[in-house]
C-alpha cells in the first residue's frame, strides 16, 4: 500500500512542537515521540544500572570486601535494583513500546491523554536523577530495593527519603502511563476493531494497565506511611514502638509482587506479535492467549505473600498462597506451549529479533521452573534470601523481559528510524549476550542452594570460583552492550533503508511510511481485523491437498 | 485473510479526523479514582490488621469522642447532594442556581475541613503518641488532604462559571461533572473511614 498525497498538515501542532532531533527533547505530545523518549531514557538507565552490576560482580570476585565499603556495596545493590526495576524495564516495556505500538493497534492518531502521557514521561528524568544523586549528597538508600522496615528506618535517613520520593514520582508516572493505556485500548479503537481481532500487544498492555491501577497506588500509600516513620518518627512500620513489620511487607508485595508481572506481561505481549511475523504463521492459540493473560492478571494479585513464607506466616496462609501461586505456571505454560507452537512448522527467518525472542523462551521457562520450586514452602524456606532467589529473578527480568527488549528493539528500529540495523553484529550481541546471561546467572542458581546469602559483600571462600565464572558471565554481557551500541548508533545513519514494512508484516504499524507521519496515517486508519493472517492461504492449500489425497 | 479498508485520502476527511474522538476525560478520571481508592484501600488494610494483631500498648491514649466526626459525615453527606442540586441547575442552564449550590458545597467542604481541625485540637493524642494515634491521624489527614484539593476544585468550578465566557455551561460541563465525581468519592471515601475508625 502507498500512499502518495503529501500529508496534511495541521498548522496548530506544528506551530507548538519542535521538528528534528529537537522534538526529543521537547514536551512532545505525540505518542511515538514520546515512546522514543522513554526507550532512549530508559536505556541511558540501564547503562547506569548495569554499570552497578558490575561494580556488584568485580566485588564478589574475591570472598572478602576489597573493592569497595560495605556501606557503598549496600547503596549499589540499593541502586542497581530500584534502577533497573523503575527506570528500565517497567518504563521501556510498558511506556516505550505501549505508547510507540497501542494508538498503531487500536486505531487512533494518538493515545487518549496525550499531555497526560508527556507528564508521565517528563516525571521519569528527574525521579531518576534525584535516585542516582543521593549517592553524592548523602549516601544512598541501602536497604535495597524492597526497603524493609526497620532496616529502612535505621540506615541513614536522607538516601531512604530521596529513594522513597523517586519511587513515588515514578509510581506516579507509571500510574497515569496506566489510565491512558485503558482509555486509549478500551475507548479509542477504530469503529469497526473488535476488542478480540486487536493484536495481542493491547491485551498484554491493558492487563499491565490494570495491575499498574490496582497495585502502584498501595505501594505508594505505603511508602508514605514509611516516610512518616523516618521523618516524624511515627511507629507504624517499628516494632519498638508498637509497629508492625509484617503489615509493610505484605503492602509492599501486593504491588511488587503485580510488579513483576508489569515487567513480563507486556514482554509476553511484544514477544506474541514478534514471533508470527518472523515465522510467517498466525499467532498460535490467540483466544486462550487472552484468556491466560487475563488469568495472571488475577491470580497476580493474590499471591504476594509467598515472598513471605519466611515472615511468620501462618500456616492457612502458606497453603492457599502456595496453591495460588502453582496456578499460575497454568496460565503461563498455556502461553508458552502456544508461543513454541506458533514456531512450529513456520518458515522462521532467523534473524536478531527472533534470536532473542527464542532466548526469552528458553530463559522464561527456566525462570517459570525455579519460580514454581520457590512457591513451595519447604523448599522456599531452605532457599529464601540466597542466590538461588536472585537468579530465579534475574531469569525473569533479563532472560525475559530485558532479552524481549532487544528482540523488540532489532524488530521495529526499522519502524522507529527508517533504517535497518546490522544483522550480523546483532547476532553477535545476541551470542554474547545469551553466553553471558546463562553463565552469570546459572551458577548462582548452585550458589544459593549451597547457602550462599544475598545482599552480602563477603562469603565463604568455598564459593570463590563459582562467583568469578558468574562475574565472568557478567563481564560478557557488559561487553555485548558494545555491539549494540554500535549498531544502533552507526546504522541510524549508515544503515540499509528499510522501506514501510521491511518484515511483510499486517499489523498496522507497518502501513504506513517509516518513520511514520505525524499522525501516523496519512489518510483514514486502516482496519485490520486479523493481524495475524499470515500464509493462511498456504495453509488452506495444504489442508486441501491433504483432503484430495485420503479421497 | 486480513482486511484492510480502501483509504479515502480526500484532504476534507483528515481535516475533519483530527479532533474528531469523543470526550474520554471523564472514563480517565474514574480509573484515576479506582487507583486513589486502592491507596485508600491499602491504608485502611493496614489498620485494620494492626487492630487484629497489634494491641494498644499498656499506657497509651487512644479515645475517640463521636459527636464531632458524626457532625461531619453529616456535612460532606449534605454537601454530595448540594453539588447534585448544582448538576442539575446546569442541566437546566440555570447558572445563577448553579453557582449558589457550588458556593454552598464549598462552605460545606471548608465548614468539615474547619470542624475536623477542631477534633485535631481537642484529641488528647498527638501523631506521634502511639500507632494508633498516628494511623488516626494519617487516614483522617490522607482524606482531609482529599476534602481540601476537592474545596478548591469547586471554588474553581465556581469561579469559571461566573465567567462570561460561558466556561462551564450545558454543553460544557465537563469541570463540573469531575469535580462532583470526585467530591462523591472522597464522600463515599469518609463514609468508610468513619464506620471502620469511629464505629467498629
Amino acid at each position: 500500500m502507498t500512499i502518495t498525497i503529501p500529508p496534511k498538515s495541521n498548522k496548530e501542532s506544528e506551530g507548538l512542537q519542535p521538528k528534528g532531533f529537537l522534538r526529543y527533547f521537547s514536551f512532545s505530545l505525540d505518542h511515538k515521540v514520546i515512546g522514543i523518549q522513554y526507550l532512549v531514557c530508559g536505556f541511558l538507565f540501564y547503562l547506569v544500572g548495569g554499570a552497578l552490576a558490575s561494580a556488584i560482580r568485580i566485588e564478589l570476585t574475591s570472598p572478602i570486601s576489597d573493592f569497595m565499603p560495605r556501606d557503598v556495596y549496600n547503596q549499589v545493590l540499593t541502586l542497581h535494583g530500584t534502577i533497573m526495576i523503575f527506570l528500565w524495564i517497567v518504563p521501556v516495556v510498558n511506556g516505550a513500546f505501549g505508547n510507540y505500538l497501542i494508538p498503531f493497534y487500536v486505531g487512533a492518531r494518538d493515545m487518549a491523554f496525550p499531555r497526560l502521557n508527556a507528564v508521565a514521561f517528563w516525571l521519569i528524568p528527574p525521579a531518576g536523577l534525584m535516585l542516582i544523586s543521593s549517592y553524592f549528597i548523602n549516601g544512598a538508600a541501602q536497604s535495597g530495593w524492597t526497603a524493609y522496615p526497620p532496616l529502612s528506618i535505621t540506615t541513614p535517613a536522607a538516601g531512604q527519603i530521596i529513594w522513597i520520593l523517586s519511587v513515588l514520582l515514578l509510581g506516579g508516572s507509571s500510574i497515569f502511563g496506566g489510565i491512558n493505556f485503558i482509555a486509549t485500548i478500551l475507548k479509542l479503537r477504530r469503529p469497526g476493531l473488535k476488542l478480540m481481532q486487536l493484536p495481542m500487544y493491547c491485551w498484554a498492555m491493558l492487563g499491565t494497565s490494570i495491575l499498574v491501577v490496582l497495585s502502584t497506588p498501595v505501594l505508594a500509600g505505603t511508602l508514605i506511611l514509611l516516610s512518616f516513620d523516618i521523618v516524624a518518627h511515627t511507629g507504624f512500620f517499628n516494632p519498638t514502638l508498637g509497629g508492625n513489620v509484617i503489615v509493610y511487607q505484605h503492602l509492599f508485595w501486593f504491588y511488587s509482587h503485580p510488579a513483576v508481572y508489569i515487567m513480563v506481561l507486556p514482554a509476553f505481549g511484544l514477544v506474541s506479535e514478534i514471533l508470527p511475523i518472523h515465522s510467517r504463521k498466525p499467532l498460535f492459540g490467540y483466544t486462550t492467549m487472552v484468556y491466560s493473560i487475563m488469568a495472571i492478571v488475577f491470580l497476580g494479585l493474590i499471591v504476594w505473600a509467598h515472598h513471605m513464607f519466611t515472615s511468620g506466616t501462618p500456616p492457612w496462609m502458606r497453603l492457599f498462597f502456595t496453591i495460588a501461586t502453582s496456578f499460575i505456571a497454568v496460565p503461563t505454560g498455556i502461553k508458552f506451549f502456544n508461543w513454541v507452537a506458533t514456531l512450529w512448522g513456520g518458515k522462521i527467518s532467523l534473524n536478531s529479533a527472533i534470536l532473542f525472542s527464542c532466548g526469552f523462551i528458553v530463559n522464561f521457562v527456566l525462570g517459570g521452573i525455579t519460580g514454581v520450586a520457590l512457591a513451595q514452602v519447604p523448599f522456599d524456606i531452605h532457599v529464601h534470601d540466597t542466590y538461588f532467589v536472585v537468579a530465579h529473578f534475574h531469569y525473569i527480568v533479563y532472560g525475559g523481559s530485558v532479552f524481549v527488549i532487544f528482540s523488540s528493539i532489532y524488530h521495529w528500529y526499522p519502524k522507529f528510524t527508517g533504517r535497518m540495523l546490522n544483522e550480523k553484529i546483532g547476532r553477535i550481541h545476541f551470542i554474547l549476550t545469551f553466553v553471558g546471561f546463562n553463565l552469570c546467572f546459572a551458577p548462582q542458581h548452585w550458589l544459593g542452594m549451597n547457602g550462599m546469602p544475598r545482599r552480602v559483600a563477603e562469603y565463604d571462600p568455598q564459593f570463590t570460583f563459582v562467583n568469578q565464572l558468574s562475574s565472568f558471565g557478567a563481564l560478557l554481557m557488559a561487553l555485548s552492550t558494545l555491539p549494540f551500541l554500535w549498531n544502533v548508533i552507526h546504522s541510524s545513519f549508515k544503515g540499509e533503508i528499510a522501506g514501510e514494512n521491511p518484515w511483510q508484516a499486517l499489523t498496522p504499524e507497518w502501513l504506513t511510511s517509516s518513520p511514520p507521519p505525524v499522525e501516523n496515517w496519512l489518510g483514514e486508519a486502516p482496519l485490520v481485523t486479523d493481524p495475524y493472517g499470515y500464509g493462511k492461504k498456504q495453509l488452506q492449500e495444504q489442508f486441501n491437498d491433504l483432503e484430495s489425497e485420503k479421497q | 485473510m486480513t482486511t484492510i479498508t480502501p483509504i479515502d485520502q480526500s484532504p476534507k476527511e483528515q481535516e475533519v479526523q483530527h479532533d474528531l474522538h469523543a470526550d474520554h476525560r471523564l472514563f480517565g478520571l474514574v480509573a484515576f479514582l479506582i487507583a486513589d481508592g486502592m491507596t485508600f484501600a491499602g491504608f485502611f488494610a493496614a489498620y485494620l490488621t494492626f487492630k487484629a494483631v497489634n494491641p494498644l500498648l499498656p499506657d497509651a491514649i487512644y479515645e475517640l469522642e463521636l459527636p464531632l466526626p458524626t457532625l461531619n459525615t453529616i456535612l460532606l453527606l449534605v454537601s454530595s447532594a448540594t453539588f447534585h442540586r448544582a448538576g442539575q441547575a446546569l442541566n437546566k442552564s440555570d447558572s445563577k442556581s448553579c453557582q449558589k449550590w457550588l458556593l454552598i458545597t464549598a462552605s460545606l467542604g471548608l465548614a468539615f475541613l474547619a470542624s475536623q481541625m477542631v477534633e485535631y485540637f481537642t484529641l488528647p493524642f498527638g501523631l506521634t503518641d502511639n500507632l494508633y494515634a498516628s494511623t488516626f491521624y494519617a487516614l483522617t489527614g490522607f482524606h482531609g488532604l482529599h476534602v481540601t484539593l476537592g474545596a478548591f476544585m469547586i471554588l474553581i468550578v465556581w469561579w469559571q462559571s461566573r465567567q462570561p465566557g460561558g466556561r462551564i455551561t450545558s454543553q460544557n460541563k465537563f469541570p463540573l461533572e469531575a469535580a462532583e465525581l470526585y467530591w462523591h468519592f472522597v464522600d463515599g471515601i469518609w463514609v468508610i473511614l468513619f464506620i471502620i475508625l469511629y464505629l467498629v
